[in-house]
Protein backbone atom coordinates (compact mmCIF):
# COMPACT_ATOMS: atom_id res chain seq x y z
CA UNK A 1 0.00 0.00 0.00
CA UNK A 2 1.37 3.46 -0.69
CA UNK A 3 0.16 5.73 1.99
CA UNK A 4 2.22 9.21 2.90
CA UNK A 5 1.44 9.11 6.49
CA UNK A 6 2.06 12.90 7.89
CA UNK A 7 2.21 12.98 11.09
CA UNK A 8 2.68 16.95 11.34
CA UNK A 9 -0.92 17.21 10.04
CA UNK A 10 -2.32 17.60 13.62
CA UNK A 11 -0.36 21.18 13.65
CA UNK A 12 -1.83 22.49 10.51
CA UNK A 13 -4.51 25.16 10.71
CA UNK A 14 -8.00 23.60 10.27
CA UNK A 15 -8.76 26.85 8.10
CA UNK A 16 -11.58 27.55 10.84
CA UNK A 17 -10.16 30.51 12.74
CA UNK A 18 -6.93 30.05 14.37
CA UNK A 19 -7.40 26.46 15.54
CA UNK A 20 -5.05 23.23 14.87
CA UNK A 21 -6.38 19.92 14.26
CA UNK A 22 -5.04 19.20 17.49
CA UNK A 23 -7.26 21.71 19.14
CA UNK A 24 -10.39 19.13 18.00
CA UNK A 25 -9.04 16.67 19.73
CA UNK A 26 -8.46 18.43 22.40
CA UNK A 27 -11.50 19.72 22.99
CA UNK A 28 -13.30 16.14 21.59
CA UNK A 29 -11.55 14.42 24.54
CA UNK A 30 -12.89 17.21 26.72
CA UNK A 31 -16.57 16.60 25.89
CA UNK A 32 -15.67 12.59 26.08
CA UNK A 33 -14.43 13.31 29.67
CA UNK A 34 -16.99 14.85 30.43
CA UNK A 35 -20.03 13.05 29.23
CA UNK A 36 -18.64 9.98 30.96
CA UNK A 37 -17.87 10.98 34.24
CA UNK A 38 -21.27 12.90 34.62
CA UNK A 39 -22.95 9.73 33.32
CA UNK A 40 -21.09 7.42 35.72
CA UNK A 41 -21.62 9.31 39.04
CA UNK A 42 -25.15 8.79 38.63
CA UNK A 43 -25.19 5.74 37.34
CA UNK A 44 -23.15 4.36 40.50
CA UNK A 45 -25.83 6.14 42.83
CA UNK A 46 -28.77 4.94 41.06
CA UNK A 47 -27.29 1.51 39.96
CA UNK A 48 -26.90 1.44 43.59
CA UNK A 49 -30.09 2.11 44.89
CA UNK A 50 -31.44 -0.01 42.77
CA UNK A 51 -29.04 -2.76 43.96
CA UNK A 52 -29.82 -2.78 47.08
CA UNK A 53 -33.88 -2.69 45.93
CA UNK A 54 -32.99 -6.17 44.37
CA UNK A 55 -31.83 -7.55 47.88
CA UNK A 56 -34.15 -5.91 50.04
CA UNK A 57 -37.11 -8.39 51.67
CA UNK A 58 -40.92 -8.10 50.62
CA UNK A 59 -41.57 -8.12 46.26
CA UNK A 60 -42.91 -4.91 45.23
CA UNK A 61 -39.12 -3.36 45.40
CA UNK A 62 -37.30 -5.82 44.52
CA UNK A 63 -39.83 -6.02 41.13
CA UNK A 64 -39.30 -2.67 40.20
CA UNK A 65 -35.41 -2.63 40.12
CA UNK A 66 -35.88 -5.75 38.08
CA UNK A 67 -38.29 -4.43 35.40
CA UNK A 68 -36.00 -1.73 35.13
CA UNK A 69 -33.05 -3.77 34.98
CA UNK A 70 -34.00 -6.32 32.26
CA UNK A 71 -35.58 -2.94 30.06
CA UNK A 72 -32.55 -0.96 29.92
CA UNK A 73 -30.46 -3.90 29.62
CA UNK A 74 -32.08 -5.67 26.44
CA UNK A 75 -32.58 -2.49 24.23
CA UNK A 76 -29.16 -1.61 22.22
CA UNK A 77 -27.25 1.47 23.23
CA UNK A 78 -28.33 3.23 20.43
CA UNK A 79 -31.71 2.79 19.84
CA UNK A 80 -31.87 4.09 23.90
CA UNK A 81 -30.01 6.96 22.59
CA UNK A 82 -32.16 8.06 19.55
CA UNK A 83 -34.93 7.59 22.15
CA UNK A 84 -34.27 10.00 24.11
CA UNK A 85 -32.92 12.39 21.88
CA UNK A 86 -35.21 12.44 19.02
CA UNK A 87 -38.44 10.69 20.91
CA UNK A 88 -38.64 11.59 24.39
CA UNK A 89 -38.26 15.45 24.08
CA UNK A 90 -41.81 15.51 21.95
CA UNK A 91 -43.36 13.97 25.08
CA UNK A 92 -41.74 16.14 27.84
CA UNK A 93 -44.65 18.72 29.51
CA UNK A 94 -44.58 21.48 27.73
CA UNK A 95 -42.32 24.02 29.91
CA UNK A 96 -39.82 21.46 29.94
CA UNK A 97 -40.01 20.66 25.98
CA UNK A 98 -39.49 24.38 25.20
CA UNK A 99 -36.66 24.63 27.23
CA UNK A 100 -34.59 21.38 25.82
CA UNK A 101 -35.79 22.51 21.71
CA UNK A 102 -35.59 25.87 21.53
CA UNK A 103 -33.23 27.66 24.73
CA UNK A 104 -30.87 24.75 24.95
CA UNK A 105 -28.15 25.10 22.43
CA UNK A 106 -28.30 21.73 20.52
CA UNK A 107 -24.84 21.29 21.94
CA UNK A 108 -26.02 21.31 25.55
CA UNK A 109 -28.94 19.29 24.45
CA UNK A 110 -27.39 16.60 22.72
CA UNK A 111 -24.99 16.45 25.85
CA UNK A 112 -27.84 16.11 28.19
CA UNK A 113 -29.61 13.17 25.89
CA UNK A 114 -26.15 11.36 26.18
CA UNK A 115 -25.48 11.81 29.78
CA UNK A 116 -28.85 10.45 30.60
CA UNK A 117 -28.95 7.77 28.31
CA UNK A 118 -25.57 6.47 29.18
CA UNK A 119 -26.17 6.96 32.74
CA UNK A 120 -29.62 4.90 32.95
CA UNK A 121 -28.09 2.15 30.79
CA UNK A 122 -25.09 1.52 32.83
CA UNK A 123 -26.99 1.87 36.04
CA UNK A 124 -28.98 -1.48 35.39
CA UNK A 125 -25.35 -3.07 34.77
CA UNK A 126 -23.97 -1.47 38.00
CA UNK A 127 -27.63 -2.66 39.79
CA UNK A 128 -26.78 -6.40 38.96
CA UNK A 129 -22.83 -5.54 40.34
CA UNK A 130 -24.02 -4.28 43.59
CA UNK A 131 -26.71 -7.09 44.02
CA UNK A 132 -24.10 -9.85 43.73
CA UNK A 133 -21.62 -8.12 45.35
CA UNK A 134 -24.45 -8.02 48.49
CA UNK A 135 -25.22 -11.64 47.43
CA UNK A 136 -21.81 -12.74 47.94
CA UNK A 137 -21.91 -12.21 51.69
CA UNK A 138 -21.99 -14.47 54.24
CA UNK A 139 -25.87 -14.46 55.34
CA UNK A 140 -24.30 -13.89 59.19
CA UNK A 141 -23.35 -10.45 58.42
CA UNK A 142 -26.42 -9.05 58.02
CA UNK A 143 -28.01 -11.23 61.23
CA UNK A 144 -24.93 -9.92 63.28
CA UNK A 145 -25.67 -6.05 62.58
CA UNK A 146 -29.34 -6.68 63.09
CA UNK A 147 -28.89 -8.63 66.14
CA UNK A 148 -26.77 -5.38 67.74
CA UNK A 149 -30.34 -3.08 66.68
CA UNK A 150 -29.02 -1.83 63.32
CA UNK A 151 -32.07 -0.97 61.06
CA UNK A 152 -31.89 -2.12 57.89
CA UNK A 153 -30.48 1.34 56.28
CA UNK A 154 -27.34 0.92 58.99
CA UNK A 155 -26.98 -2.46 58.04
CA UNK A 156 -26.29 -1.57 54.39
CA UNK A 157 -24.03 1.61 55.22
CA UNK A 158 -22.12 0.19 57.71
CA UNK A 159 -22.00 -3.79 57.08
CA UNK A 160 -23.15 -5.13 53.59
CA UNK A 161 -21.98 -2.15 51.16
CA UNK A 162 -18.66 -1.26 52.59
CA UNK A 163 -17.98 -5.18 52.02
CA UNK A 164 -19.97 -5.35 48.77
CA UNK A 165 -18.46 -2.46 46.93
CA UNK A 166 -14.46 -3.79 47.60
CA UNK A 167 -15.26 -7.64 45.91
CA UNK A 168 -16.83 -6.12 42.71
CA UNK A 169 -14.23 -2.93 42.58
CA UNK A 170 -12.44 -5.18 39.44
CA UNK A 171 -16.33 -5.49 37.39
CA UNK A 172 -16.98 -1.83 38.52
CA UNK A 173 -13.82 -0.91 36.69
CA UNK A 174 -14.82 -2.66 33.97
CA UNK A 175 -18.17 -0.61 33.59
CA UNK A 176 -16.42 2.46 34.21
CA UNK A 177 -13.88 1.92 31.48
CA UNK A 178 -17.34 1.30 29.12
CA UNK A 179 -19.04 4.29 29.70
CA UNK A 180 -15.71 5.92 28.27
CA UNK A 181 -16.08 3.94 25.19
CA UNK A 182 -19.63 3.92 24.85
CA UNK A 183 -19.58 7.90 24.95
CA UNK A 184 -18.36 7.59 21.30
CA UNK A 185 -22.57 7.38 20.22
CA UNK A 186 -22.74 11.05 21.30
CA UNK A 187 -20.83 11.13 18.03
CA UNK A 188 -24.16 10.04 15.98
CA UNK A 189 -26.33 13.11 17.42
CA UNK A 190 -23.66 15.63 16.49
CA UNK A 191 -21.86 16.17 20.05
CA UNK A 192 -18.66 17.27 19.11
CA UNK A 193 -16.60 14.40 21.27
CA UNK A 194 -13.32 12.84 20.48
CA UNK A 195 -14.90 10.48 17.71
CA UNK A 196 -16.88 13.42 16.25
CA UNK A 197 -13.58 15.42 16.10
CA UNK A 198 -11.60 12.36 14.50
CA UNK A 199 -14.13 11.91 11.98
CA UNK A 200 -14.13 15.55 11.31
CA UNK A 201 -10.81 15.80 10.97
CA UNK A 202 -10.65 12.94 8.57
CA UNK A 203 -13.10 14.58 6.62
CA UNK A 204 -11.49 17.71 5.92
CA UNK A 205 -7.85 17.30 6.11
CA UNK A 206 -8.12 13.73 4.26
CA UNK A 207 -5.73 12.43 6.60
CA UNK A 208 -8.37 9.61 8.05
CA UNK A 209 -5.38 7.41 9.08
CA UNK A 210 -3.64 9.35 11.08
CA UNK A 211 -6.90 10.95 12.55
CA UNK A 212 -8.21 7.53 13.12
CA UNK A 213 -4.73 6.12 14.25
CA UNK A 214 -4.56 9.38 16.99
CA UNK A 215 -8.22 8.39 18.32
CA UNK A 216 -6.72 4.62 19.14
CA UNK A 217 -4.02 5.98 21.10
CA UNK A 218 -6.01 8.70 22.60
CA UNK A 219 -8.78 6.07 24.01
CA UNK A 220 -6.32 3.99 24.72
CA UNK A 221 -4.47 5.90 27.14
CA UNK A 222 -7.59 7.65 28.49
CA UNK A 223 -8.74 4.04 29.92
CA UNK A 224 -5.28 2.83 30.53
CA UNK A 225 -4.64 5.07 33.12
CA UNK A 226 -8.44 4.95 34.62
CA UNK A 227 -7.38 1.44 35.18
CA UNK A 228 -3.88 2.55 36.74
CA UNK A 229 -6.39 4.67 39.29
CA UNK A 230 -8.82 1.46 40.06
CA UNK A 231 -5.77 -0.77 40.54
CA UNK A 232 -4.87 1.98 42.95
CA UNK A 233 -8.14 2.32 44.49
CA UNK A 234 -8.66 -1.15 44.99
CA UNK A 235 -4.69 -1.63 46.59
CA UNK A 236 -5.70 1.26 49.01
CA UNK A 237 -8.91 -0.63 50.25
CA UNK A 238 -8.12 -3.95 50.56
CA UNK A 239 -8.88 -5.77 54.00
CA UNK A 240 -5.73 -6.59 56.28
CA UNK A 241 -5.43 -10.27 56.47
CA UNK A 242 -7.75 -11.23 53.38
CA UNK A 243 -6.86 -12.38 49.84
CA UNK A 244 -4.22 -10.50 48.52
CA UNK A 245 -4.64 -7.81 51.55
CA UNK A 246 -1.45 -6.47 53.56
CA UNK A 247 -0.48 -8.70 55.79
CA UNK B 1 -35.64 -11.93 82.29
CA UNK B 2 -37.05 -14.40 78.75
CA UNK B 3 -40.30 -16.21 79.02
CA UNK B 4 -41.79 -18.38 76.30
CA UNK B 5 -45.22 -19.42 75.87
CA UNK B 6 -46.49 -22.11 73.99
CA UNK B 7 -44.01 -21.10 70.92
CA UNK B 8 -44.92 -22.83 67.52
CA UNK B 9 -42.89 -22.13 64.34
CA UNK B 10 -42.63 -23.97 61.34
CA UNK B 11 -40.28 -24.27 57.70
CA UNK B 12 -43.02 -25.31 55.61
CA UNK B 13 -43.95 -28.63 56.51
CA UNK B 14 -41.22 -28.89 58.81
CA UNK B 15 -42.52 -28.22 62.52
CA UNK B 16 -39.45 -27.20 64.52
CA UNK B 17 -40.43 -25.68 67.06
CA UNK B 18 -43.50 -27.31 68.63
CA UNK B 19 -44.68 -25.95 71.69
CA UNK B 20 -41.76 -24.21 73.71
CA UNK B 21 -42.76 -23.35 77.58
CA UNK B 22 -39.35 -21.83 78.92
CA UNK B 23 -38.51 -19.09 81.57
CA UNK B 24 -35.41 -17.65 82.24
CA UNK B 25 -34.34 -16.04 85.16
CA UNK B 26 -32.17 -13.15 85.73
CA UNK B 27 -28.89 -13.31 86.41
CA UNK B 28 -29.62 -17.32 85.15
CA UNK B 29 -27.11 -19.61 83.44
CA UNK B 30 -29.27 -21.81 80.78
CA UNK B 31 -27.50 -24.61 78.94
CA UNK B 32 -30.33 -25.70 75.77
CA UNK B 33 -28.78 -28.80 74.46
CA UNK B 34 -29.95 -31.51 72.09
CA UNK B 35 -29.23 -33.83 68.76
CA UNK B 36 -28.90 -31.75 65.47
CA UNK B 37 -31.90 -30.83 63.98
CA UNK B 38 -33.75 -30.70 66.96
CA UNK B 39 -34.38 -26.62 66.89
CA UNK B 40 -32.28 -25.32 69.48
CA UNK B 41 -30.29 -22.82 67.23
CA UNK B 42 -33.55 -22.24 65.71
CA UNK B 43 -34.92 -21.43 69.30
CA UNK B 44 -32.23 -19.29 70.51
CA UNK B 45 -32.66 -17.42 67.33
CA UNK B 46 -36.14 -16.70 67.96
CA UNK B 47 -35.21 -14.26 71.02
CA UNK B 48 -34.49 -11.64 69.48
CA UNK B 49 -36.36 -12.34 66.13
CA UNK B 50 -33.37 -13.43 63.96
CA UNK B 51 -35.93 -16.38 63.36
CA UNK B 52 -39.71 -14.95 63.28
CA UNK B 53 -42.40 -17.43 65.05
CA UNK B 54 -46.10 -18.75 63.43
CA UNK B 55 -47.31 -19.05 67.16
CA UNK B 56 -47.07 -18.41 70.76
CA UNK B 57 -45.42 -15.31 72.73
CA UNK B 58 -42.04 -14.78 73.35
CA UNK B 59 -41.43 -11.77 76.20
CA UNK B 60 -37.97 -10.27 76.57
CA UNK B 61 -37.70 -8.17 79.58
CA UNK B 62 -41.07 -7.30 80.00
CA UNK B 63 -41.68 -6.89 75.85
CA UNK B 64 -43.27 -9.00 73.23
CA UNK B 65 -41.01 -10.06 70.73
CA UNK B 66 -43.38 -11.07 68.05
CA UNK B 67 -45.80 -8.06 69.10
CA UNK B 68 -45.70 -5.69 65.76
CA UNK B 69 -45.77 -2.59 68.30
CA UNK B 70 -42.78 -3.90 69.24
CA UNK B 71 -39.69 -1.55 68.60
CA UNK B 72 -37.18 -4.58 67.44
CA UNK B 73 -34.23 -2.69 67.30
CA UNK B 74 -34.20 -1.09 70.42
CA UNK B 75 -34.86 -5.03 71.80
CA UNK B 76 -32.03 -6.33 70.43
CA UNK B 77 -29.67 -3.62 71.25
CA UNK B 78 -30.26 -4.82 74.91
CA UNK B 79 -30.09 -8.37 73.96
CA UNK B 80 -26.37 -9.83 72.89
CA UNK B 81 -25.79 -12.41 70.19
CA UNK B 82 -23.12 -14.41 69.60
CA UNK B 83 -22.62 -16.67 66.96
CA UNK B 84 -21.44 -19.81 65.65
CA UNK B 85 -19.40 -18.43 62.97
CA UNK B 86 -18.45 -15.09 65.00
CA UNK B 87 -19.73 -12.76 62.44
CA UNK B 88 -17.10 -10.24 62.65
CA UNK B 89 -17.52 -7.53 60.61
CA UNK B 90 -14.04 -8.03 58.19
CA UNK B 91 -13.79 -4.79 56.82
CA UNK B 92 -13.12 -2.72 60.37
CA UNK B 93 -10.59 -3.37 62.71
CA UNK B 94 -10.85 -5.26 65.71
CA UNK B 95 -11.56 -1.89 67.67
CA UNK B 96 -14.05 -0.91 65.23
CA UNK B 97 -15.80 -3.96 65.49
CA UNK B 98 -16.38 -3.54 69.09
CA UNK B 99 -17.30 0.25 69.10
CA UNK B 100 -19.70 0.47 65.52
CA UNK B 101 -23.10 -0.28 67.18
CA UNK B 102 -22.55 1.70 70.61
CA UNK B 103 -21.38 4.63 68.43
CA UNK B 104 -24.26 4.10 65.64
CA UNK B 105 -27.34 2.87 68.17
CA UNK B 106 -26.49 4.35 70.86
CA UNK B 107 -24.78 7.88 69.90
CA UNK B 108 -22.02 7.68 72.22
CA UNK B 109 -18.86 9.48 71.30
CA UNK B 110 -15.98 7.61 69.55
CA UNK B 111 -13.90 8.60 72.83
CA UNK B 112 -16.37 6.76 75.42
CA UNK B 113 -16.42 4.15 72.95
CA UNK B 114 -13.27 3.56 72.09
CA UNK B 115 -12.35 3.41 76.00
CA UNK B 116 -15.36 1.33 76.47
CA UNK B 117 -13.64 -1.75 73.58
CA UNK B 118 -10.44 -1.51 74.85
CA UNK B 119 -11.20 -2.15 78.77
CA UNK B 120 -13.70 -4.95 77.14
CA UNK B 121 -11.04 -6.34 75.18
CA UNK B 122 -8.56 -6.57 78.04
CA UNK B 123 -11.89 -8.55 79.80
CA UNK B 124 -11.18 -11.03 77.05
CA UNK B 125 -7.65 -10.69 77.10
CA UNK B 126 -7.13 -8.97 73.54
CA UNK B 127 -6.47 -5.44 73.88
CA UNK B 128 -2.71 -5.92 72.33
CA UNK B 129 -5.13 -6.81 69.17
CA UNK B 130 -7.05 -3.96 68.66
CA UNK B 131 -5.58 -2.70 65.89
CA UNK B 132 -5.76 -6.15 63.95
CA UNK B 133 -8.55 -7.75 61.32
CA UNK B 134 -10.71 -10.60 62.01
CA UNK B 135 -9.24 -12.04 59.09
CA UNK B 136 -5.42 -11.95 61.11
CA UNK B 137 -7.09 -13.55 64.36
CA UNK B 138 -7.61 -17.44 65.47
CA UNK B 139 -11.38 -18.56 65.95
CA UNK B 140 -11.04 -18.52 69.59
CA UNK B 141 -9.95 -15.26 69.25
CA UNK B 142 -12.66 -13.85 66.65
CA UNK B 143 -14.99 -15.35 69.45
CA UNK B 144 -13.74 -13.56 71.94
CA UNK B 145 -13.82 -10.31 69.98
CA UNK B 146 -17.18 -11.32 69.20
CA UNK B 147 -18.35 -11.33 72.92
CA UNK B 148 -16.59 -8.13 73.59
CA UNK B 149 -18.80 -6.74 70.68
CA UNK B 150 -21.77 -8.32 72.66
CA UNK B 151 -21.20 -6.37 75.68
CA UNK B 152 -20.82 -3.53 74.43
CA UNK B 153 -23.65 -2.81 74.18
CA UNK B 154 -24.26 -3.51 77.74
CA UNK B 155 -27.10 -6.39 77.23
CA UNK B 156 -29.41 -7.27 80.20
CA UNK B 157 -29.01 -10.74 78.39
CA UNK B 158 -26.84 -12.56 76.14
CA UNK B 159 -27.81 -14.98 73.62
CA UNK B 160 -25.05 -17.80 72.72
CA UNK B 161 -25.86 -20.25 69.53
CA UNK B 162 -22.94 -22.65 69.40
CA UNK B 163 -20.45 -20.34 70.35
CA UNK B 164 -17.25 -23.16 70.47
CA UNK B 165 -18.89 -25.41 67.46
CA UNK B 166 -16.78 -23.75 64.72
CA UNK B 167 -13.62 -24.02 66.84
CA UNK B 168 -10.15 -25.85 66.83
CA UNK B 169 -10.55 -28.06 70.25
CA UNK B 170 -7.69 -26.14 71.98
CA UNK B 171 -8.74 -22.75 71.05
CA UNK B 172 -12.97 -24.04 72.60
CA UNK B 173 -10.91 -23.38 76.37
CA UNK B 174 -10.06 -20.32 76.37
CA UNK B 175 -13.54 -19.25 74.80
CA UNK B 176 -15.65 -21.28 77.66
CA UNK B 177 -12.95 -19.79 80.31
CA UNK B 178 -14.39 -15.82 78.65
CA UNK B 179 -18.20 -17.08 78.86
CA UNK B 180 -17.76 -18.67 82.21
CA UNK B 181 -16.38 -15.42 83.92
CA UNK B 182 -19.20 -13.66 82.27
CA UNK B 183 -21.59 -15.91 83.95
CA UNK B 184 -19.89 -15.46 87.46
CA UNK B 185 -20.47 -11.50 86.69
CA UNK B 186 -24.21 -11.96 87.15
CA UNK B 187 -25.01 -11.89 83.25
CA UNK B 188 -28.43 -13.53 82.47
CA UNK B 189 -26.65 -16.14 79.56
CA UNK B 190 -28.99 -18.34 77.28
CA UNK B 191 -26.38 -20.99 75.79
CA UNK B 192 -26.54 -23.47 72.98
CA UNK B 193 -23.62 -25.96 73.43
CA UNK B 194 -22.72 -29.52 73.55
CA UNK B 195 -19.96 -28.18 76.03
CA UNK B 196 -21.04 -30.60 78.50
CA UNK B 197 -18.42 -29.68 80.79
CA UNK B 198 -19.03 -25.94 80.66
CA UNK B 199 -22.50 -26.74 81.42
CA UNK B 200 -22.11 -29.05 84.46
CA UNK B 201 -19.75 -26.09 85.84
CA UNK B 202 -21.16 -22.83 85.16
CA UNK B 203 -25.30 -23.60 83.97
CA UNK B 204 -28.04 -22.98 86.34
CA UNK B 205 -30.05 -25.16 84.42
CA UNK B 206 -29.62 -27.70 81.66
CA UNK B 207 -32.83 -27.98 78.76
CA UNK B 208 -32.70 -30.70 76.76
CA UNK B 209 -34.47 -30.32 73.16
CA UNK B 210 -35.69 -32.68 70.93
CA UNK B 211 -37.77 -32.22 67.71
CA UNK B 212 -38.71 -29.14 68.66
CA UNK B 213 -40.10 -29.50 72.31
CA UNK B 214 -38.22 -29.36 75.52
CA UNK B 215 -38.28 -32.75 76.65
CA UNK B 216 -36.05 -32.21 79.94
CA UNK B 217 -35.57 -29.46 82.16
CA UNK B 218 -33.06 -29.93 85.75
CA UNK B 219 -29.78 -28.56 87.62
CA UNK B 220 -26.69 -30.03 85.73
CA UNK B 221 -25.53 -32.51 88.57
CA UNK B 222 -28.95 -33.89 88.41
CA UNK B 223 -29.46 -34.06 84.34
CA UNK B 224 -25.94 -35.75 84.08
CA UNK B 225 -26.65 -38.64 87.21
CA UNK B 226 -30.49 -38.95 86.20
CA UNK B 227 -31.38 -38.12 83.02
CA UNK B 228 -35.26 -39.11 83.19
CA UNK B 229 -36.41 -39.18 79.60
CA UNK B 230 -35.33 -42.21 76.96
CA UNK B 231 -33.81 -39.55 74.65
CA UNK B 232 -31.73 -37.29 76.98
CA UNK B 233 -30.02 -40.35 78.40
CA UNK B 234 -28.88 -41.80 74.89
CA UNK B 235 -27.81 -38.18 73.94
CA UNK B 236 -25.76 -38.13 76.87
CA UNK B 237 -23.93 -41.98 76.17
CA UNK B 238 -23.29 -40.48 72.50
CA UNK B 239 -21.79 -37.35 74.07
CA UNK B 240 -19.70 -39.69 76.37
CA UNK B 241 -18.30 -42.50 74.62
CA UNK B 242 -19.20 -41.53 71.35
CA UNK B 243 -17.78 -44.42 69.86
CA UNK B 244 -19.83 -47.31 71.83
Amino acid sequence: MNYNWDWNIFFKSTGIGSEIYLDWFVSGLGWTIAVALVAWIIALLLGSVLGVMRTLPGKALPAIATGYVELFRNVPLLVQLFMWYFVVPDYLPEPLQTWFKQDLNPATSAYVSVVVCLALFTAARVCEQVRTGIQALPKGQSAAALAVGFSIGQTYRHVLLPQAFRIIIPPLTSEFLNIFKNSSVASLIGLMELLAQTKQTAEFSANIFEAFTLATVIYFVLNMSLMALMNLVEKKVRIPGMMGGAK
Amino acid sequence: MIRFNNVHKWFKDLHVLNGIDLQVAQGEVVVVCGPSGSGKSTMIRTVNQLESINEGEIWVDGKNVADPKTDLNALRAEVGFVFQHFNLYPHLSVLDNITLSPIKVKGMDKAAADKQAVALLERVGLAHKKDAFPAQLSGGQQQRVAIARGLAMEPRVMLFDEPTSALDPEMIGEVLKVMKDLAESGMTMMVVTHEMGFAREVADRVVFIDHGKIVEQAPPEEFFKNPQHERAQQFLRQLLTPMS
